[in-house]
């Protein structure tokens, strides 16, 4: 890619960057701006007051908390999902492998209803789980299953196609030259798949920051306790309150583009590492 | 070649039949945008109101509707949304309709009669059947251990009637303010479930099975009795509520615009009629007209009730005082 840029072999460089700045302004930067411009018209003071009262700050501790715990159980389990579905075959692999979208298909609404009635105390797991003392819906371990169930399908879609391209060849090569299990998979796997595992972390992060539909069935939404970001600003737009919201839109929205901003330069590195290795 | 010649003439007739139809139907319809639970109502309203207007004039007219959040659909207006007439169940929303843009006139509470709310509701409480936990009154819900479920007063009219309820009733009871502050609080505290809207509490009520009352207004309290069976569920009157008068509205803006002041104003005269008040108290709601009333008295049982306006000011001071962000509503379920 960099030589690319750098010599601009390929022709049409001005028309197609300045086709894809024209596109990402308008889908984008826009709409993100007018977050921006209703902020600007606060005093500081005002901001200040509507993105760090007490409730506001539970929220984003429990919107950002429980979307990298999400992300990050979604990788490990999104990896050994990803696995199966490329190394192994079995009788309904490709039914499996459509499941895995359902919950980029499904409304949001139905899975937060759905793992409502799964999760209560009179659902299906719910009942045994409440017996035996965990409690899932209406607390923040419900908002966290929620996003784990939106976030999957990220995480195995971007690692199975990096992982379909790794031929089991190098793994046998590593197998011959004497490598344990352990050492292949840690040397020489986890290296080719590290980039895709990070986008498909990223990818499933920033969806559950900004998720609503499902979790707001779930989560119970009490203040202090189960309230998410999303919902703060949804609760300000109903009392009238564009400033407030927007505020705490553009907390959000910081907060959510340093941290992709830093799994990106993540990425980059771990790209560089990879290529320098033999 | 002819075919295509034909297809061509076929094709221009069809659409220039379309935008006709869109023409006239645009000339002779009503939106009116409502709240939630308004739905199963003007289900019924419309087409009575369409025979009726047919009987008056000749006129074939068609009325549609638009449902959601109260305060969503206020700022569904503000944002363009054509609507003819609003019909809330805050006057706060109708407020805000007049205080942005004008879209409603500032006295629109004097274009109809009783402050132009054609029915009111009140809160009560549903508990499940035998009423195991024996709740009776306002002062059994803050015990201790029980499970009170109300929608959220941040987000919805019926969280804060119930909010508001709670706190005439301790105002009424031990005339000082500090007295009723630490009984929403105490109230509040024994909610495990805030849902966004008055039909998510109910489901949570009546299908997660979470909670010993349910707090909401009568017309989704009969409502739950008529879907889900009446032997599952008991409908519990307090000894005193707050009255939740629903308002209705002429969009000036858009009936200028559109030319329907004419029709729209004789579908909000419609609700107040003998006829509408007929078909709201057979949704649950508690008809304006005395004789309607009279009819139904089975169906509604008096209680006291006291109004937003009356015991505690008026909307735009409830509003600051209890339900803007820091006031007495957020330091309440902060501190719990």
């Amino acid at each position: 890619m960099a030589h690319v840029r750098a010599s601009r072999v390929l022709p049409g460089f001005g028309l197609s960057l300045g086709f894809t700045l024209a596109y990402l302004s308008l889908i984008v930067l826009v709409p993100l701006s007018a977050v921006v411009l209703r902020t600007a018209g606060m005093s500081l003071a005002d901001f200040w007051q509507a993105v760090s009262s007490p409730r506001v700050v539970a929220s984003y501790r429990l919107t950002f908390g429980a979307s990298l715990l999400a992300a990050v159980i979604n990788t490990v389990f999104g990896f050994l999902l990803a696995w199966s579905l490329v190394r192994y075959r079995f009788p309904g692999k490709r039914i499996v492998d459509a499941l895995v979208d359902l919950p980029f298909a499904l409304p949001t609404a139905v899975a937060g209803i759905s793992l409502t009635a799964l999760y209560a105390k009179n659902g299906w797991l719910g009942q045994y789980l409440e017996a035996i003392g965990i409690k899932v819906a209406f607390t923040p371990l419900g908002v966290l299953v929620a996003l784990i169930f939106i976030g999957l399908p990220f995480v195995v879609r971007t690692v199975q196609p990096v992982l379909e391209d790794l031929d089991t060849e190098v793994e046998e090569a590593a197998a011959s030259l004497g490598a344990r299990r352990w050492q292949t998979v840690r040397r020489v796997v986890l290296p080719a798949l590290l980039p895709a595992l990070l986008t498909g972390f990223a990818l499933a992060f920033a969806r559950a920051v900004g998720e609503y539909g499902s979790v707001i069935f779930i989560a119970g939404n009490l203040p202090m306790i189960s309230e998410i970001t999303p919902l703060i600003i949804i609760t300000k737009l109903e009392q009238y309150d564009y400033a407030g919201a927007t505020a705490v839109a553009s907390v959000m929205l910081a907060a959510s583009f340093l941290l992709l901003l830093v799994i990106n330069g993540l990425q980059g590195w771990t790209d560089r590492r990879s290529a320098k290795a033999p | 070649m002819t075919w295509k010649r034909i297809l061509a003439y076929a094709a221009f007739t069809a659409s220039y039949a379309f935008l006709m139809s869109v023409v006239v139907l645009a000339q002779t319809s009503l939106l009116n945008v409502s709240y939630d639970v308004s739905r199963e109502l003007y289900k019924d309203i419309n087409p009575a109101f369409v025979a009726a207007w047919k009987a008056r004039t000749g006129e074939t007219v068609t009325v549609n509707q638009s449902h959601g959040g109260s305060s969503k659909q206020a700022l569904s207006v503000i944002a363009g949304l054509e609507a003819d007439v609003v019909t809330m169940n805050q006057p706060p929303d109708i407020d805000v309709l007049a205080e942005r843009g004008g879209y409603v006139a500032v006295d629109w509470r004097k274009r109809f009669p009783f402050d132009a709310t054609p029915y009111t509701t009140i809160t009560v409480f549903l508990v499940r059947k035998g009423n195991p936990k024996g709740i009776r009154d306002w002062d059994d819900l803050v015990r201790p251990g029980l499970g009170v479920i109300v929608p959220n007063p941040k987000t919805s009219g019926n969280g804060r009637y119930t909010y508001l309820a709670a706190w005439g009733y301790a105002l009424q009871k031990s005339k000082s303010e500090s007295a009723a502050r630490e009984f929403v609080t105490r109230l509040f505290a024994n909610v495990p479930v805030l849902d966004g809207g008055g039909r998510g509490a109910t489901t949570t009520f009546t299908q997660r099975d979470v909670g010993d009352v349910l707090v909401t207004f009568e017309n989704e309290a009969v409502a739950i009795g008529a879907e889900l069976g009446a032997d599952k569920f008991d409908v519990v009157y307090p000894s005193v509520s707050v009255e939740a008068a629903a308002p209705v509205a002429l969009v000036e803006k858009v009936v200028e615009k559109r030319g329907t002041r004419k029709l729209a104003t004789a579908y909000l005269e419609f609700l107040f009629s003998p006829q509408g008040q007929e078909i709201i108290a057979r949704h649950a709601f508690r008809p304006r007209d005395e004789r309607v009333l009279q009819k139904f008295a089975g169906r509604f049982p008096a209680i006291k009730t006291f109004s937003v306006e009356r015991l505690l000011g008026g909307w735009a001071e409830v509003q600051a005082k209890h339900f803007a962000d820091g006031a007495i509503y957020d330091q309440i379920v902060v501190k719990r």
